[in-house]
């Protein structure tokens, strides 16, 4: 009885004494992210000036949207902005496609042993670096790589997936799917392990085949989960992969290839032009913020998600 | 239950083809280590496919006779051992107040939003290579440590892993006269270690992999991490200057192709040791991550 009471006022009171260590806690990361998170949120401001180097952010003039209006009315920017678009919805879309059917077809392989190691090689992929599989790729996808060869087998001449502006977007998004497909089917299958048994068994029961079994039980049964995801991928819209476009373009594709973060990192850091570049960066950073606010606010509506 | 013929028709069909997915995501890396072990003639008249034509080790030898190979290794080793440990400090220590309820924690919600929001708005690429620059971190290995040394996602991770423990423990502990400190170092912890297990695998492969940083913040090639290291390598304008004096005998016998296969292949080992762990794990803690409604 006494340490219940004792509990209780632990409970209600707030007490400096007792909790100031909690405060100290909160200190190194604080530190950290005032530095190299907040610090740089102030740093957008040099969209709004002719940033120069000796001033910094404080002391360099103020030009107001002129960047802005700089950057909307060039004609990179259309190019560089519907890229971004096609690649990222195309990876989100294929992706959560490719994930749905790989986790319903896996779901329906009763052989355990079998089930874990395909499941195990097919994860594989999403563990290794874009320079790695970068590498990799552009040995295997050039003129005469591993994968030309075999379609010159068939007939066909060869296609020149990485300097090829039809090719190079369909390659970004099929290069993603495949490395990250298996990863992203993982929340699906889980998703699976929660259905009841028995509504599988009482479907049987009415003859329901397997084809009918997976559209009508497995199906609904992880769409929660799917509408989650699909959800949370609108804040996504304008991530269409920076490292791997970075490592994986060239000169000859920037038409179809080039995407906002590549570009900000070419005209920022390659030609230092830092206001121009971090006004295409703000752009991009004010509409995922949107996009994620979004995205939150309809997968706590509809899931009753929340990041912590 | 009897299987119809077309129920077994579809397993065998299902069986091939998820082998197949499977063997597509194996075939890049077996192929690239066939590579690695073939001779140039061979991998000139593209006769290398999953098994390597003229089987030698010539590559391997040049790629850890290349001081500036093993030194960008090292490098990357000493990144993950130090870099880890700054992360699972960080994260250990600010998900425990923040796993508090707001009766001992005044201003949690307020923190934690100060926390999350970093997440939702970037600065972006150049302010925070300015800021870099200006706190005197370019061409410094701690370049590499501290401006991704505070995993938000992975705090939040922690946060709900610590906010799953039992709460009488804490309390009974403070009853018992313990300090948050005591508490987080003597009971939290200990009782973590699959949380604390999950996230030091994510940010160990994490750093490993981490390329763009190195690419960015460090100009000085012999303090480029391996991957840093490898993508200069694998650029073709960097190419030309790749050979020197020395490697004159190993270019009678080896092509490029052959050298960069075995860099890859070494670059992949380290994930392919801990690859089992990882697995295992990563499994658990995404699933934990994501659906807990």
């Amino acid at each position: 009885m006494v340490n219940k009471q004792s509990v209780h006022r632990i409970k209600t009171k707030w007490n400096m004494k007792q909790n100031w260590p909690l405060y100290i806690m909160l200190i190194p990361a604080g530190i950290l992210l005032l530095i190299f998170s907040y610090y740089p949120m102030y740093g957008v401001s040099i969209a709004f000036q002719d940033y120069q180097p000796v001033n910094g952010f404080f002391g360099s003039p103020f030009v107001g949207l002129k960047w802005f209006k700089y950057v909307f009315e060039m004609p990179d920017f259309k190019e560089i902005l519907s890229n971004t678009l096609i690649m990222a919805i195309g990876k989100i879309l294929i992706g959560t496609l490719f994930s749905i059917v790989f986790a319903l077809l896996l779901n329906e392989i009763k052989n355990r042993r079998y089930k874990k190691t395909v499941q195990t090689i097919v994860y594989l992929p999403y563990f290794l670096s874009w320079v790695i599989i970068g590498g990799i790729f552009v040995d295997l996808l050039s003129a005469d790589g591993l994968i030309n060869q075999v379609i010159n087998l068939f007939g066909h001449e060869s296609i020149m997936f990485l300097g090829d502006n039809r090719y190079f977007r369909g390659t970004m998004i099929l290069t993603d799917v495949w490395k990250s497909f298996g990863y992203g089917a993982i929340i699906y299958l889980a998703a699976m392990t929660g259905i009841d048994p028995q509504l599988y068994e009482s479907a049987r029961m009415d003859g329901a085949n397997r084809l009918k079994q997976a559209l009508h039980i497995t199906l609904p049964g992880i769409l929660p989960t799917i509408i989650l995801l699909a959800t949370l991928s609108i804040g996504n819209i304008l991530n269409a992969g920076f490292d791997q476009i970075l490592i994986m373009y060239n000169e000859v594709v920037y038409e179809t290839g080039d995407i906002i973060d590549t570009f900000v990192y070419r005209v920022g850091l390659e030609s230092a032009q830092f206001s121009l570049s971090t006004a295409v960066g703000l752009f991009k950073s004010v509409v995922s913020f949107i996009m994620i606010g979004i995205s939150y606010t309809l997968a706590y509506k509809f899931a009753d998600y929340r990041i912590f | 239950m009897k299987k119809s013929v077309g129920s077994k028709a579809f397993d065998g069909f299902n069986y091939i083809f998820l082998g197949l997915l499977a063997l597509s995501c194996l075939i890049p890396i077996i192929h690239i280590i066939a590579v690695s072990f073939s001779n140039k003639a061979a991998t000139s008249a593209n006769l290398v496919t999953l098994w390597p034509v003229g089987f030698h080790t010539l590559a391997y030898e040049r790629v850890l006779s290349s001081w500036d190979f093993v030194r960008a290794f090292f490098v990357s080793m000493g990144r993950v051992l130090v870099g880890v440990s700054v992360n699972m400090f960080i994260i250990c220590v600010t998900a425990y107040p923040l796993s508090k309820e707001s009766n001992q924690l005044k201003g949690r919600t307020f923190l934690v939003w100060l926390l999350v929001f970093p997440m939702l708005f970037k600065g972006g690429l150049i302010p925070t290579y300015l800021v870099v620059r200006d706190v005197g971190l370019l061409n410094s290995f701690w370049a590499l440590i501290w401006p991704g040394a505070v995993p938000i996602f992975s705090i939040i991770l922690m946060m709900n892993f610590y906010r799953s423990l039992p709460k009488s423990l804490s309390e009974a502990a403070m009853i018992d006269g313990a300090g948050h400190f005591n508490i987080l170092f003597k009971i939290f912890l200990p009782l973590s270690k699959p949380g604390i297990a999950t996230l030091t695998l994510f940010e160990a492969v994490g750093h490993w992999n981490e390329w763009f940083m190195g690419m960015i913040y460090l100009n000085d090639q012999a303090k480029f991490p391996l991957q840093t290291y490898l993508r200069q390598m694998l650029l073709p304008s960097f190419a030309e200057g790749k050979i020197t004096a020395s490697d004159i005998e190993y270019v009678k016998m080896l092509s490029d192709k052959n050298f960069t296969a075995a860099q890859l292949v070494i670059a992949i080992i380290p994930i392919l040791c801990i690859y089992p762990f990882v697995q295992k794990y990563f499994v658990k803690g995404l699933v934990i991550g994501s659906v807990k409604g």
